[in-house]
Parts: structure tokens; sequence; C-alpha cells
């Protein structure tokens, strides 16, 4: 079974040859063909995924380092002995992100095939779905940030591609699209900076970028699971003899053996740093790295605007994979969080502060996927800030639930927009009304109303979703949820930390706002009677559609039975206790499980009940009839906050006043100021072209014609002067030359006699 | 050696004066043949010197330079008689200020 683990590349591989097969011969297969191709490729990754699973729980949760076949070491220095390497790490966490994106992604790849039915560019969104799965494998299968980070950008660049995959719909709504798809990639370019930075800060730090070199294990701390089995809390795993000096140790076990030796520096050259600053430093630029890709406070605002693309895209990339890779990020650097305490604090109040923020703008939002994707805002906020408080497998937990639920509402939202469509067609057929030129929103709320009877195998699972994510027990969101309100009071009342306390509070609160909100949709969209003819005409969509559903509300209801708390009786001894804890800890050193408090379960499940209660109460039927306007709308004293949260907090407008039109108007301003008028006027026209002609008129005229020309012509002019007296020499006569003959004779004569001559004379 | 012995300087002088003769007639004749013959004067006051001489030192090298100077004066006397004689043909004069082909 160990040899499983050497299948790991597979994973990525089925999904690019699928990726590669239907891009160069899409147009040929047809829809039926695409799409076999590009299921069979997602479905064998999870196959290879489900292996890998079966490996890891045979070989006792051993994990494995396996090297990328030919393209092993990718970036190689000999003289800094740099080698980086494409490796695989295959431990329980990353094994657990497979099979979540290779599972909920099958399903939603079946999905999309009956979503996506008859659109000219079929084979293409395939293709680009196939591509995601292989970015996004890659993030989490990596076992070194550069690894990582290449996912990390792949997954943002399908991102950009997906949200704007409609970029040429009629009347403007393509350039909104695009816009869209723009937005997310430069939001997203922030917080990628960050991530960088904090690569290069790790590297710096430790000269490596590898998270467990071969061989080595994660160190586990405190396991409560794993004391119960063996009697001790602390144990290090399978490392080998003399670890410290003699192997190579990844990045987190050097962190922790540096942290234990204490005091030590981190050399900047011109400064150094103590580890847990440097520390500090590095996860704060993580931090910002997760607020882009998992949309929190301040870069959020690019995630809402997402849902432009089609919706298997936001339940698949914008609702249960990618955007949890920035947590996914966080939980594997636990150690370096866990050290970090500033960060931690930081990170749960962001984490908090945007659970609450999308919490409340979700209250207020008439399109039914932007309420959800608000909500998915406001759910990556309580991973976040689970993170913070230190609730790692708490993290993980609700992200696991929460893809399953939120793929599942996404995919619910799909279907009623697919059947609100499908009704207007009808219309259209039939010849009931006369609106071709009325516009119509199929995504907007205020048309529905009464689909449970028309589409009631969206409705059940719809229904089974939004309990789920309300956190009504026993559903999946109640376990999850609470295990992390769990961690953060218990982090407050443990060890008095005030963040601990916001956490609970805020999320408690965000929880209420999360019941409110998905009741209120339940509500408006399968209850009352259809405010629009097209609602009244919604056929149910297709099994390739509500099959998927049918399977993700069956998880939706018991995928929280894998982490059962071990104090709750009966359910944990059916599902064990603390399952997915324990298997977590073999790869999250942090890790650890809380039990249920139970007062604050029934506190939790008393608030989420209530808001449900207020929202059934305020969207009753007779209210819904009168839908628009929202009941809070129409009620005065409501109506300010019903404003404010359906603005969106006029997030995006300050956003817009503060950072985008200043941004352009500095633009502006660079470019007419210091692009034309400095750089082009005068550097450009005075400085060089202006000078390099006075240049060419001074060596021109003085120098070329002046000096050189003139000088020239002087010697050849001095020539033919001389050579015009001389000539008068050649007289032509014999007898001067022969008078010159004598007298030079005769000079010669004298000077050579000039001696003698003198001593005659006497001198 | 029953004469007695004329004396080096008078051969001398006498070379010279007849060196002179011939100087003077190259450069104020104009006639051809005659400054051919002041040349021929001017070679002979010199072959009368170095025999002077190389009687004085009783060296044999002067008198051979003067059999030398015979030879040359003999071949330049014929090529110079052939070119007067073109010239002559041509020109019909051998008057030498006339020939001043070359000068323009």
């Amino acid at each position: 079974m160990e040899n499983f683990f050497d299948l790991v590349p597979l994973i990525i591989l089925f999904p690019l040859v699928g990726m590669v097969i239907n891009l160069f011969t899409g147009k040929h297969l047809g829809e039926r063909g695409v799409a076999i191709v590009a299921v069979g490729a997602s479905g064998l990754a999870f196959l290879i995924a489900v292996l890998l699973w079966i490996a890891q729980v045979d070989t006792g949760y051993g994990a494995a380092v396996v090297n990328m076949p030919l393209l092993g070491s990718w970036i190689k220095i000999p003289s800094e002995n740099i080698d980086f390497l494409w490796q695989f790490r295959v431990d329980t966490l990353s094994v657990t992100m497979m099979l979540v994106v290779t599972g909920v992604g099958t399903l939603i790849h079946i999905y999309a095939i009956g979503y996506m039915h008859g659109d000219e560019r079929f084979p293409r969104f395939f293709v680009y779905l196939n591509l995601f799965l292989v970015f996004m494998l890659i993030l989490v299968t990596g076992n070194s940030y550069l690894v990582l980070f290449v996912g990390w950008e792949g997954v943002g660049l399908c991102s950009f591609l997906l949200i704007g995959f409609w970029f040429d719909k009629p009347n403007g709504e393509g350039w909104k699209n695009s816009n869209a798809a723009r937005k997310a990639f430069i939001a997203n370019r922030v917080g990628d900076w960050g991530l960088l930075m904090g690569i290069f800060l790790v590297f710096w730090t430790f000269g490596s970028l590898t998270f467990y070199e071969k061989g080595e294990a994660p160190l586990v701390h405190h396991t409560e699971a794993a004391a119960e089995a063996e009697g001790e809390a602390v144990f290090e795993a399978e490392v080998p003899e003399e670890p410290h000096e003699t192997t190579a140790m990844g990045v987190f076990n050097q962190a922790s053996h540096w942290l234990e030796e204490g005091d030590h520096e981190v050399n900047f050259g011109v400064f150094s740093m103590s580890l847990k600053t440097t520390l500090t430093l590095i996860t704060l630029f993580f931090l910002l790295g997760a607020t882009g890709k998992s949309a929190q406070i301040p870069l959020f605002v690019w995630l809402p605007d997402a849902m432009a693309g089609p919706t298997p895209v936001s339940a698949l990339i914008h609702a249960a994979t990618m955007v949890t890779a920035g947590v996914y990020m966080m939980v594997r650097s636990n150690v370096f969080y866990h050290a970090a305490e500033t960060t931690s604090f930081i990170v749960t109040i962001i984490g908090t502060a945007t659970a609450l923020v999308a919490g409340f703008i979700a209250l207020g939002q008439w399109d039914i996927k932007k309420v959800l994707a608000y909500s998915t805002v406001s759910q990556l906020g309580f991973m976040v800030a689970a993170v913070g408080v230190g609730a790692y497998a708490a993290a993980m937990f609700h992200l696991v639930t929460h893809a399953f639920f939120k793929a599942l509402l996404f995919l619910g939202s799909g279907s009623v927009i697919h059947g609100m469509e499908h009704g207007h067609h009808h219309l259209h057929e039939h010849g009931h009304g006369h609106h071709d030129e009325e516009p119509f929103d199929a995504q907007d709320m205020r048309n529905m109303g009464g689909l449970r009877n028309r589409m009631p195998v969206t409705f059940w699972t719809y229904l089974a979703a939004t309990l789920a994510i309300a956190g009504i027990f026993p559903f999946a969101g109640f376990w999850s949820k609470d295990e992390i309100l769990a961690d953060a009071l218990k982090l407050g009342t443990d060890e008095g930390r005030l963040d601990g306390y916001i956490a609970f509070a805020g999320l408690l609160i965000a929880a209420a706002f999360t019941a409110f909100y998905m009741w209120r949709q339940v509500r408006l969209v399968f209850f009352g009677k259809a405010r629009h003819e097209a609602a009244e005409h919604a056929p149910e969509s297709a099994l390739t559609m509500i099959a998927p559903l049918a399977v993700l509300g069956f998880f939706s209801v018991v995928i929280g039975f894998i982490n059962v708390p071990s104090n709750v009786p009966i359910l944990s001894d059916i599902f064990g206790s603390h399952q997915f804890t324990s298997w977590l800890e073999h790869a999250v050193t942090y890790a650890h499980a809380g039990n249920l408090v139970w007062l604050l379960a029934g506190i939790a499940l008393l608030v989420a009940g209530a808001a449900i209660y207020l929202a059934q109460l305020i969207y009753n039927d007779r209210t819904l009839d009168r839908v628009p306007p929202d009941p809070l709308e129409a009620n005065p004293r409501t109506a300010p906050a019903f404003a404010l949260s359906n603005a969106r907090l006029y997030w995006d407008e300050a956003y817009y006043k503060y950072i985008v039109f200043p941004f352009r108007d500095a633009a502006w301003w660079l470019a007419g100021k210091l692009d034309w008028s400095f750089w082009h006027d005068f550097v450009h026209e005075v400085l060089i072209y202006r000078s390099f002609q006075t240049a060419t008129r001074v060596l021109s005229q003085p120098i070329d014609r002046g000096i050189i020309d003139r000088s020239f012509n002087s010697i050849g002019g001095g020539v033919q002067m001389a050579s015009n007296r001389l000539r008068r020499i050649q007289t032509g006569f014999v007898r001067t030359y022969a008078l010159s003959v004598l007298f030079g004779a005769l000079l010669v004569i004298v000077i050579i006699l000039f001696p003698v001559i003198r001593d005659l004379l006497g001198m | 050696m029953g004469a007695p012995e004329v004396s080096t300087e008078l051969f001398v002088l006498l070379s010279a004066i007849l060196f002179v003769m011939g100087a003077v007639g190259v450069l104020l004749r104009r006639n051809a043949i005659l400054i051919f013959m002041s040349v021929e004067l001017m070679l002979n006051a010199a072959n009368l010197a170095l025999a002077a001489f190389a009687r004085q030192w009783g060296n044999g090298d002067g008198q051979l330079m003067v059999f030398f100077v015979m030879t040359v004066a003999a071949a330049e006397v014929a090529i110079g008689l052939a070119l007067i004689v073109a010239i002559f043909k041509t020109k019909k004069s051998i008057d030498i200020d006339e020939l001043h082909l070359f000068r323009d």
C-alpha cells in the first residue's frame, strides 16, 4: 500500500491530460466527448486521492515525500548549494485537500455538463476547469512554498479566465464580466505580493522553502487522542537519530528547533531580528496573501464580483476550493502562526471582522448569488478567525464542511437560475406576455418565489445546505462552527486572551446573521407565490445537474460526523471521537481537539434557531407577496440598516473614492505631467532632441566646415601655390642647369673642405 | 732618372686651368658639339689630376681610374654624338637654347 504514495504525480497528470485533449480536439469531440474526457480526468484524480487516503490509513497515517518524475529539480544553483525540488507532500492535510478538491470538483464537473449545455464555448469551459484542477492540486500537494506559489498563481489565472468566461455577452454585460475578472486578478495580485514577500523572508531565514524533508515527520504537540492511545502528551514521530545535526530539516521543524533553543537571531545584513519577530513579519505577509486569495478584509471586494462567472465556477473556485487556499496555506504554516502571537491576534480580528461585515452585507442583497458570495466571505472569515485563535484543525474542519454545503448552495442557486431562464424562454415561445424588450434578471430574488413545488430536488437539497450553514444540529455546519466557537472561547477563558472573547462574540453574531440571511433567501426563492411569470414556468433541472445536488446534499448532512467531539454520547460511539482532528494531527503540529461545551452548543443552536425564527416571522407568507420592497425596507425602523446592507456598506464606493480614483488621478497626473510634460516635452524635446540638434550644428558648421575642411583645403592650396612657384625654376635652358650643377658642386666642395679652409684662414 | 722631376703642383695647376676652360665652355657655349668637347676637356683635366696624384704617391689606383674615365668618356661620346645627330635630324639645329620641349 505504501507504493500508492508514488501515484501522487498522477493526480496532476490526469487533469492535465484531460485539459490537453480537450484543448486540441475539443471542437471535434462534441459536448458528449468533451464531458467524458473532462469528468473522466477529474474522476481519475479523485480515484488517486482515494487511493492515497487508503494508503494513509493503511500505513498508520505515514507521510511521504515524492519527487516529481522528470521535473524533480527545477531550480538549481550549485555555487550557492541551492536546489529547489518539485516534491509532493502526501500527508493527512494535503490528502484532505485533495479529497475535497477532486471530490467536489468531480461533482461540479458533472453538474457543469448540464449547466453549460449549448454554450458555444463548451469545450473551452472544461479546458479551464481541468486546468484549474491541475493548479489547485499543485498548490495543495506541493512540499515547498515555491510549488505552493506556482499553484497559487495558477489558480488565480484560472479564476480570472473563468470569471470573465462570458466576456462577450451583449448589452454591456460582457464588460461587467471582464471587469469583474480584472478586479479579481488585481485584488489577488496585492495579496500575492504579500505571499511572495513572506516566501522571500522564509528563504532568507531558513535557507530553504521545503515544508518537510524526506523521512522527516512533523512534531506533534499535546494530542489528546494520542495521549489516550499511547499515554504520552508529546511525541516526536519517526525522526531519525540526531535529527538536528545530521539530516536536513524543513522550515517548520527548523523553526521549532530554533524556538526551543531560544534567542536565535536572523541576520539581515545591516540589522538583525529575533526569530520571533521575523516569524511575525512572515506570518503577516502570509496573512496579506490569505486576505487576497481567501477574500478577507481588506481585499475581499473581488469575490462578490467574481459571481459574474458561470455558476459551476462560483461553486468550485469561489466557494469550495480556491478561496480556501489561503486558509490551507495558513494551516500549513501553523508552526509559524503558533509562534507569532501578534499575528494571531490580527488574524483573529480580521477573520472576525470579515465574518461580521460580510454577514451583514448578505442580509440586504437581492441577487441570489451575491447573497451566497458574501456568505462565502463570511464563512471564510470563520476559518481565518479559527486560524487566529489557534484552532487549526477546526479551521480545516470548517473548510471541509463548508466546501460541501457552499458548493451545494451555489449549485442549487445555479439550478434555480437555470430554471428561471428556461421559464423565461418558455414565456417567449408560447407568446405569454409581450415583454421581449423588458430586461429580465434571472438571478434577482425579487423575480422568484414559490419555486419549491416546481423544483423539488433543488429545494430539498438547498434546504439541507441552508440548515448546514446555519449550524443546526446535526447538520455539518453545526459541528464545525461549534468547534471554532468553542476554541475561541477556550482561548479567552483558559489563557485570558482578549482576542478569544472578541472572536467568540463576533462569530456568534455572524452565525446569527448567517442563519437569518440564509432563511430569508430560502423564503424569498422557494416560498410564497411566484412574483414573475418566469418563476411560474421554471422547470426542474436536468439529471446531470440534480444528481450532484443530491450527492452534495447527502454529504452536507453527514460530513460533520467525521469530527464528533468525544463527549457527545451515542454519536461518538458510532463515528468515533475527533476522527478528523486525530487524522490531521499527523500533519498539523498544533492541531488540538476541543470537547463540546454543552452550554456553548446550546447557545449557538439557540442563536441560529432564533435567527431562523425571526426570519420566518419577518418573511411570512403575507409579506412575501408584497416583495419588493423587502419587509425590512418597508419598516421605517430597519430601513436605514437595510439600505446600508444593500449598498454593501459603501465598501466598494469607499475603495473607489479613496484608492481607485486617487490612483487614477495620480496616473493621469503622472501621464500628463511626468510623462508628457516632463519626460516628453522636457527630456525628449529639450534635453535630447534640442541638444542633439545643437551639437550637430556645432559639429557641422564650425568644426567640420570651419576646421577640418579648411585645413585640408589650405594644405591643397599651399601645395598648389608652392608648385606654381617652383615650376619657374624649370627654365628649359641647359646652361642654367649646368650653372646650378656647378654651384652645387662648388657648395659640396666648400662643405667638404670647410675644415681646411678654416685652418688656412687661421680661425 | 735623367730628366728633372716636374713638380706635381704644375700638373695640378694645368689640370685646374683645363677644367675651368671646360666649365666656362659648357656654361657659355650654345653649340651642342662644343659643349660636348668642353665636357671632354673637363674629364681630361680630371684625368690629368688623377694621373699626377698617382705619380706623386706612387700608387697605381689613380691611373687605373683614368682608364675607367676614358672608357666611360668614349661610351659617352658615342651616345652623345648619336643623340646630337638625332636632334639635328629633327630640329635642323643643335643650338641648345632652342631645346626646351619639356619646359612647357
